[in-house]
């Protein structure tokens, strides 16, 4: 007989996975379409009854993500504008269902390259809060995905919160998803995006980000660093170019071959400077 | 107790709860097994689709993604507590006025996303309530009254009653709409007996392998819950079975050899947990995989390995057209091309499910189907006994589109349910109906038109190619209905089509919306375009001059004599076509990156089988005590027939639709009334209805010498004809407690088809034309479609809600056509790799109903469940090269494919520019 924990305390939880090799349900929306036609007999942990793990808070430094924060919560917060590429994100996962359920430490933690969640978070210079009945440590987002389906999450580590610097708090940000329907739909490409301007116009800092065209979604350093000190509504035409994507992998599959993403993500983001024009 | 349960306390549907409840089972699993709620729908268990839909404490959740013991302290609500004080809710009498629900399947999610909308806005917009439904899938509507019900709940409720006068031409709510939209509609998997043992089929990993099974002892000994293991040596009968009476090809167990992914290799019989715990690892299958045969050009290639050892070439069918001489070579001007299409998934929210029992000497089959009878004569032959010791009861159909016409569970159960004389279930889940059953089947098609100097379309050519896949299924139906309709609904003076469907180890291709009329149309709507460009004529006026019209003889000789509408249908289309051009112009000017484009859609379709006899018998009874019931054998899998029989046997009688009470659909009570299928069953079984309805009137009158005009009243058991009570207690009983019968026949008027193809395959044909407005983004590929306006000759629209909502319903399944769907096997088997449009991918929908009434029809009907689906998209199609200059000739045209073609214009522009 499998069993099922619920505890209400982190302590317990974690104690808990510190004894047995435990399945993780945060919002359980990617848990149950892997079982589908067979009974699964997971030893479950089930964290949605740790008080303080869901909800948004701000500290000095950070806004601080709780790991069963779920898309609507997200969408509900008021929240600085860094954000806005984050909520559009939101809006844009899944149906209304799977908003109302799924939290973003599990988009995280479920690692799919088509995750949307993790562009926008990237573009934040995210962070994850990770914890064991040790304690817990901190990591870059960019360092916690490191595959299709693997991450730095270790046996007996729950991720507990993800942290955005309050530094980039002023950014402007987007997002743009492209997949083949209107809802419920995964991204053949989807980009995200977060600027900084100085008291002129001019970029002082820029985090874009691709999602869908490599095993793991890529910030875009070589363009970021061409942005510096440019103001977004004269950007010369040619200034994103195939140069800025070369570290990009895509794949071809059913959704879209890799020439298409490649073509699409340059669209993209040149459309998302635009739209991140005051 | 550590059963593994916990104690949760909650409210279900307004009532207070406590319960022991397994913490992990899947909400929509313990709503309906633990506590009854079968209006919790499951259609993906994967939150794909959204029929589990439900309210947690007033939010949308799919329940088949929330753990059980989350609804600790929470309030949920189902479509069963949606009713207030007994009364249909705000939403439900929404969607009853709007005529919102088809097949049902997907309504209860509907609601629950609806009634979360109405909780956050008071008075949504329409973008408020798309945002809303965007995570329930319908497959039936095309959500335009779903979502039209939603903004307008919140107007105060008006009562329905049906409208005074005649019943034909009204639009009444349907008959069954209350039962599906209360949550207590049993589809196939809703009224399974709780002492039943369940049934899984293990199928085939491989296209094609040789097999043994070993030693199934220890599987026995290692899982006790497991009763039965069936394969081949089961079969009591015929080991093999087929639609077609001398294609009898697919065996009911693979015996040796596998021919396609998912082919039944053994069927699990025992308890439900037993089943689900066993893996397909742990079965003695040892398999010698073969290399597949994928798509036309393998199945062709000479020297192609045979499929079937009868098949050389792997030809199953070959059909050919020739009529008249003539030469596209020699005409004035001439167009060709060349299109590929892939496998479409039918996609009904409901997956096959039912259960079987023996009853003494007979077997009595539960299912979701489009065809009883059909199902009944299979099984029996199947099972080695007559077939009226086979009754088939068919449940609410979650859907069918073709895919329920063949066998999918029927089967298995009835040789489980016989041998072990225990009712045995089975449901298919997602992946299974996905890999186990038809699909639409892709084609490869080169054509030429030829036109001469004045625009007279003079000669045609094609040649059409159908995959139909490992087994025969519906793919007769394909090659015959194809030379047909190839040529479009215009008059061909000489016409040369040759149509094969080809075996290969792809999924069984079979009946899908439109039996291969949808691929072809594609060619022939491109060609007509094409044509009008060489001519410098509108792309109206060139079919308009070409239509088909009654005096006309078709591609196959036959003489239209009267309802062919298709010129009347442009002619409603002209004055918006000619704006919509106007409009697209301008704004195009200045090259925009999103473009738009506008394009036409042609068709027409014969109703009824293919040059077969086809008929439909329909009984009307009166009994003692002066109740009226028709029964109608129709399967209503959505589309209506329940309330279009009634409406019609109404009229016939002189009674209001409320007198008559209704059978429908079960092969022991109602007589034969074929399959839903071919847009047959308005025409067919309407007409049959209203023979029925009239002999039973031509009886009454006869009872008291009235005349034919004569009002007949029935009121609390008692009939009056004119002035004159008619005592029925003193008439004779005959069947049960009938006094008097009326029977009804009709096979529609049709005749072989010869060698060439010669011949009067329909007794009427639907025509339609449709424009269609869209949206090119130049710079990614992606097409949005922004309108579409559908005139349909209808002949006579009997219920012109569920007319629109047959449209309606059939532009959405062309949009995903045209645009996105693509079934691969072992790649698209969910529904979040194979994709459907959702409600935000509908563009805004007018539909014209032309009327132009058939002599044979009842009242003038024809049938329209197919002609929605077969010009939408070609007109996509024409709307996209009217945008970006690019014709696509492969669907779907993708995001990634559109953007190639754009590319490939562009470098072969500034190739061409260079040059010069």
């Amino acid at each position: 007989m499998a069993s099922y924990l619920r505890p209400t305390e982190l302590s317990h939880a974690l104690s808990a996975l510190a004894a047995q090799d435990l399945t993780v349900l945060a919002g359980a929306t990617d848990y149950y379409p892997a079982q589908v036609g067979r009974r699964s007999d997971h030893d479950i942990l089930d964290l949605s009854t740790i008080k303080d793990l869901s909800g948004i808070t701000s500290t000095e430094d950070y806004w601080r993500i709780g790991a069963m924060t779920t898309w609507r919560d997200l969408m509900d917060a008021e929240l600085p504008s860094c954000f806005d590429g984050l909520k559009a994100a939101a809006r844009q996962i899944g149906g209304m269902q799977i908003q109302n359920t799924a939290t973003i430490a599990g988009n995280l933690c479920n690692a799919s390259p088509a995750a949307d969640g993790v562009p926008p978070l990237l573009s934040l210079d995210a962070r994850v809060e990770l914890a064991d009945r040790w304690g817990s440590r901190e990591l870059a987002l960019a360092d916690f995905i490191q595959g299709n389906r693997r991450t730095a999450l270790e046996q007996g580590q729950l991720l507990t919160a993800i942290l955005v610097p309050k530094a980039l708090e002023a950014g402007r940000s987007g997002f743009i998803k492209l997949g083949a329907r209107s809802y419920l739909v995964i991204s053949i490409v989807m980009v995200a995006g977060l600027v900084l301007l100085d008291a002129r116009g001019k970029v002082r800092r820029a985090n874009l980000s691709v999602g869908a065209c490599s095993e793991i979604a890529q910030r875009l350093p070589a363009l970021e660093a061409d942005l510096l000190g440019r103001t977004l509504s004269d950007l010369p035409v040619d200034l994103v170019g195939p140069a800025h994507f070369a570290h990009l992998s895509p794949l071809d599959d059913h959704r879209g071959t890799a020439a298409y993403r490649l073509d699409a993500a340059a669209t993209l983001i040149k459309r998302l400077l635009g739209e991140l024009r005051p | 107790m550590n059963d593994g349960r916990v104690s949760l306390n909650f409210c279900l549907n307004g009532a207070p709860r406590q319960a022991r409840l397994r913490p992990m089972a899947r909400l929509s699993e313990t709503l309906r097994e633990d506590f009854g709620c079968t209006g919790v729908k499951v259609g993906c268990d994967a939150g794909d689709c959204g029929a589990c839909t439900v309210l947690l404490n007033g939010r949308q959740v799919c329940a088949c993604l929330v753990p059980t013991a989350r609804i600790d302290g929470a309030l949920v609500v189902s479509a069963e507590g949606m009713m207030a004080n007994g009364f249909l809710s705000r939403i439900q009498q929404a969607f009853l006025r709007h005529g919102a629900v088809q097949c049902g399947a997907c309504i209860p999610g509907m609601l629950a996303a609806a009634a979360d909308i109405a909780a956050a806005f008071e008075n949504p917009t329409r973008q408020q309530v798309r945002d809303g439904l965007g995570g329930v899938l319908c497959r039936c509507t095309g959500y335009r009254k779903i979502v039209e019900a939603v903004v307008d709940a919140g107007r105060d409720p008006s009562a329905i009653d049906c409208p005074e006068g005649p019943a034909i031409g009204a639009r009444l709510p349907r008959r069954d709409a209350v039962a599906k939209l209360d949550g207590s509609a049993q589809f196939g998997a809703d009224g399974i007996p709780a002492d039943a043992l369940w049934l899984r089929a293990v199928r085939s990993p491989h296209m094609a392998a040789a097999f043994t099974i070993g030693d199934l002892t220890p599987l026995f000994d290692r899982h006790p819950g497991l009763v039965k293991v069936l394969t081949a040596a089961d079969v009591p009968g015929s080991k093999l079975y087929g639609v077609y009476p001398d294609m009898k090809d697919q065996p009911v167990f693979a015996m040796d050899e596998v021919r396609f992914r998912g082919e039944v290799i053994l069927a699990l019989v025992g308890e439900r947990e037993t089943l689900e715990a066993i893996s397909d690892a742990e079965l003695p299958i040892v398999y010698e995989v073969g290399e597949p045969i994928i798509g036309l050009d393998a199945a062709l290639a000479p020297g192609a390995r045979r499929i079937h050892a009868g098949k050389p070439g792997n030809v199953l069918i070959a059909a050919e057209l020739r009529k008249g001489d003539g030469d596209v070579a020699l005409c004035a001007h001439a167009a060709a091309g060349k299109w590929r299409t892939s496998y479409v998934e039918h996609a009904y929210i409901e997956p096959e499910a039912g259960f079987a029992q023996r009853q003494g000497d007979r077997l009595e089959i539960h299912v979701t189907t489009q065809s009883p009878y059909l199902d009944r004569d299979e099984v029996a032959l199947i099972m080695g006994l007559a077939p009226d010791r086979v009754r088939i009861v068919p449940t609410v159909c979650g859907g069918g589109f073709g895919g329920k016409l063949d066998l999918s569970v029927q089967h298995l159960l009835a040789v489980a349910a016989w041998s072990l004389d225990r009712p045995v279930a089975c449901v298919f889940d997602r992946p299974e109906s996905m890999t186990a059953t038809t699909k639409r089947h892709p084609a490869r098609i080169e054509a030429r038109f030829g036109c001469d100097e004045d625009g007279r379309l003079r000669a045609m050519e094609m040649t059409a190619d159908f995959d139909t896949g490992a087994y025969a299924s519906w793919g007769p139906t394909v090659a015959g209905r194809v030379p047909v309709h190839g040529g479009g609904p215009y008059y061909w003076p000489a016409v040369s089509i040759d149509a094969r469907a080809v075996l290969s180890n792809g999924p069984s291709c079979g009946a899908f919306r439109g039996f291969g009329v949808p691929q072809v149309a594609l060619a022939h709507e491109a060609l007509m375009d094409d044509l009008a460009e060489r001519l410098g004529m509108d792309a109206l006026e060139f079919r308009h001059k070409n239509a088909l019209r009654a005096g006309d003889r078709t591609a196959t000789g036959q003489l239209l004599t009267a309802s062919a509408g298709l010129d009347q249908c442009l002619d409603a289309l002209r004055p918006t076509w000619k704006q919509a051009q106007i409009e697209v112009g301008l704004h195009n000017e200045g090259g925009p990156v999103r473009r738009l484009g506008v394009g036409l859609g042609c068709m027409w379709y014969g109703c009824g089988n293919t040059g077969m006899s086809n008929p439909s018998t329909v009984r009307v009874s009166l009994s003692a005590d002066g109740r009226i019931t028709l029964f109608n054998g129709a399967v209503d899998i959505g589309q209506g027939s329940d309330t279009i029989m009634v409406q019609i046997c109404a009229d016939a009688l002189g009674l209001a639709v409320d007198a008559i009470e209704q059978v429908t659909g079960d092969t022991d009570l109602t007589p034969d009334a074929g399959k839903t299928s071919a847009s047959r069953q308005t025409y067919v079984t309407g007409k049959a209805t209203e023979l029925a309805a009239l002999d039973l009137r031509q009886k009454i009158l006869r009872l008291s010498n009235a005349p034919a005009d004569a009002q007949i009243t029935l009121s609390q058991g008692s009939l009056m004809v004119g002035e004159t009570e008619v005592a029925l207690s003193r008439l004779d009983t005959g069947d049960g407690d009938m006094v008097l019968v009326g029977e009804g026949v009709f096979d529609p008027p049709a005749t072989a088809l010869d060698q060439k193809g010669q011949g009067e395959p329909y007794g009427t044909y639907a025509f339609a034309a449709q424009m269609a407005v869209v949206e090119v983004d130049m710079e990614l590929g992606t097409t949005k479609v922004l309108r579409i306006v559908a005139a349909h000759d209808v002949g006579r629209a009997i219920n012109p809600t569920l007319i629109e909502g047959q449209i309606e319903g059939g532009i959405a399944q062309g949009l995903g056509l045209a645009l996105m769907e693509e079934f691969l096997p072992g790649r698209t088997e969910n529904l979040h790799d194979y994709l459907i449009p959702t409600v935000g991918d509908m563009p805004e929908i007018e539909v014209i109903l032309v009327e132009d009434p058939d002599p044979n029809g009842p009242s003038g009907a024809k049938g329209v469940g197919e002609p929605g689906l077969v010009p939408t998209a070609p007109a996509i199609l024409a709307a996209i090269k009217s945008a970006a200059g690019v014709r696509m000739r492969e669907v779907p045209a993708t995001p990634a494919r559109l953007r190639a073609a754009i590319l490939a214009k562009a470098s072969k522009a500034s190739k061409a520019g260079a040059a010069a």
